[in-house]
């Protein structure tokens, strides 16, 4: 065990070392020189001179990558060219709209998908099987975004029941969670259904069934406890796809989150933004895998001996 | 003659049966066969099908709700939002064939690569693709596209890079179960070379785990292409890519919900079918059932 987490621990630092090249890399690579983007459409070229020497553009590429890694660290991502504000103050200001809507949706999709599936596996063939397995499969095969349109159609525009565009009450995290929920729910639902089926045809239930223990106890205790492994599998190694579903959740709601940032970053070219978002989010991915496989480890101790 | 002709009659009976008795054992291959086929049918005859024009606008006959004339109505500049559907067809089999085709040829031959050699090259292969796994697909598109500038064509790059390590991971473990078959160990000891044993004992026999995970991949594609697009970063007006083609529609909430509409459902019945279709195929290979 302690073998296991030190490989995955120093693998951590390897992974996000690379992450944090790609990014540099990349930005590097955009197109138009970013200390002119800095200085402004009217600079003179010795404002775009200085901007350079500031932003240390004329130092070799390993310096760059260097002094940009070693702000990362103390948590300097430089300034956005767009608010001239530091990055990491405009990510801190949007990034508890994100993580907000994130556990929301998270909440839906497992306090809805879990029981779903449970229902589905009890009644296996049965027509609730049917129902949700056909609902599951529709929900993975829907684009949120479409899904945020019919219902800010139905329920902002048409019957004006909830507010239509931004954040401004609790009313505004209805639909975007919702939204971002369908997809994880559809996933969880039919990852708890697949392992309760698994779950419920080994010896230790049927011994439980013959002792007379009653069904729902088995299916709440016995069944959910050991079905709960693959769905924290889900839960933690899909926080990508999350994320991912929160950008275009976001742009589409107006959700003052680091998704929206992000679509208005590429749009500005406002390349530290960009920079900042997309490794705060790939961070906070790793992390999230990181802590879902060390739970599963926990839970699991056949992998503990790899 | 008649005994022939009963002979035949069976044949052809129990043909019809056999058919019916495989269609009514691999339901998903079937119906998710069945709507793919037909998302084919509309992308091959669009040209014969669709009532008018994709991009002909009609000035006179703009936001109209569906009719005989329009199925589907007309979007804001009056197209028929049908023929737009039609065509949009089109473009997500192509986004699906170049993205999954770059993806299975970038990944695959790298996954190989890493399960044959072992040690270091496979180290820094799999360091690499954990790297780019780690990314949120949606984000690498958006970080490669603003570096390539949008655009379809940049996008299916984008696509294509994210599900990379999808494949060099899937044929990596393939290969390391392959490579301790007898067969392959008697080849190795044959002296038959390395690239030999890598395209005809190894990837051969991948194939079939690769090919379901393309159409796995498939559904994924579409919709990654098709959020990009709505974002503006992929296909740009007047393509009728049903991405864009809400992106559009958006901006009539209440006036013309025909615009998003249509689109979005085109989206999920194709989506629907390749991961039905990928499902029964899994099923199918699984030496399990």
């Amino acid at each position: 065990m302690k073998a296991y987490i030190a490989k995955k621990l120093l693998a951590l630092p390897l992974i996000l070392i690379g992450v944090s090249l790609i990014v540099f890399v990349a930005i590097r690579a955009l197109p138009g020189d970013p200390a002119r983007l800095m200085a402004g459409p009217e600079a003179t070229q010795e404002a775009v001179d200085a901007m350079t020497g500031r932003l240390g553009l004329d130092r070799s590429l390993p310096e760059q990558y260097a002094s940009f890694a070693h702000g990362a660290i103390r948590g300097d991502l430089g300034i956005s060219i767009k608010s001239k504000l530091p990055v990491v103050d405009e990510i801190a200001e949007r990034l508890p709209f994100t993580i907000g809507l994130a556990i929301t949706a998270y909440i839906l999709a497992i306090g809805i998908g879990v029981p779903a599936g449970m229902i589905a596996a009890i009644h296996r063939h049965g027509w609730p099987d049917q129902a949700v397995m056909i609902l599951a499969s529709a929900g993975a095969s829907v684009a949120n975004f479409w899904l945020a349109l019919m219902a800010m159609n139905t329920f902002s525009v048409k019957l004006g029941w909830l507010p239509l565009l931004g954040a401004s009450s609790w009313k505004s995290f209805i639909l975007p969670s919702i939204t971002l929920a369908v997809l994880p729910m559809a996933v969880i639902a039919r990852m708890t259904r697949s392992s309760m089926i698994e779950v419920m045809s080994q010896d230790y239930i049927r011994t439980a069934y013959a002792k007379g223990v009653a069904p729902r106890s088995i299916y709440w205790s016995h069944a959910l406890r050991n079905a709960l492994i693959p769905i924290i599998t889900i839960v933690g190694l899909n926080f990508g796809s999350l994320i991912g579903g929160a950008v275009v959740t976001e742009s589409v709601f107006n959700w003052p989150g680091i998704g929206r940032l992000l679509v208005d970053a590429v749009r500005y070219r406002d390349y530290p933004v960009i920079q900042g978002v997309t490794l705060v989010a790939v961070t906070g991915v790793v992390m999230m895998n990181f802590l879902a496989e060390m739970l599963i480890a926990l839970l699991n101790p056949k992998i503990r001996l790899d | 003659m008649a005994a022939l002709e009963t002979g035949m009659e069976t044949v052809r009976r129990s043909w019809l049966v056999r058919s019916l008795r495989w269609v009514a054992s691999h339901r998903s291959i079937a119906l998710g066969g069945l709507l793919i086929g037909l998302i084919v049918l509309a992308a091959i005859f669009a040209p014969m099908i669709a009532p008018a024009d994709p991009y002909e606008q009609d000035l006179l006959a703009t936001m109209l709700p569906p009719s005989w004339g329009h199925p589907f109505g007309t979007d804001d500049s009056g197209r028929d939002i049908l023929s737009r559907v039609l065509y949009g067809a089109r473009i997500s089999l192509i986004e699906v064939v170049l993205a999954v085709g770059l993806a299975v040829i970038l990944g695959v031959p790298l996954g190989i690569l890493s399960g044959m050699s072992g040690h270091y090259l496979d180290q820094a292969i799999m360091w690499i693709m954990d790297i780019l796994f780690a990314f949120p697909g949606i984000v690498l598109a958006i970080l490669i596209v603003s570096v390539l500038g949008p655009g379809l064509v940049n996008l299916l790059i984008a696509i294509a890079i994210f599900s990379v390590p999808v494949y060099a991971r899937l044929s990596r473990n393939l290969t390391l179960g392959l490579k301790s078959q007898e067969y392959v160990e008697a080849a190795i000891s044959l002296g038959i070379s390395r690239r030999r044993i890598m395209t005809h004992y190894i990837l051969r026999n991948a194939i079939g785990p690769i090919i379901v995970q393309s159409t796995l991949t498939a559904g994924t594609v579409i919709l990654s292409a098709a959020s990009l697009s709505f974002l503006g970063l992929g296909a740009q007006p007047p393509l009728p890519e049903w991405g864009a083609m809400m992106s559009d529609g958006r901006n009539y909430l209440g006036l013309n919900i025909w615009m998003s509409l249509f689109p979005g459902l085109a989206i999920m019945i194709t989506v629907l079918g390749f991961n039905i279709l990928g499902d029964g195929l899994r099923d199918l290979l699984d030496p399990r059932k």
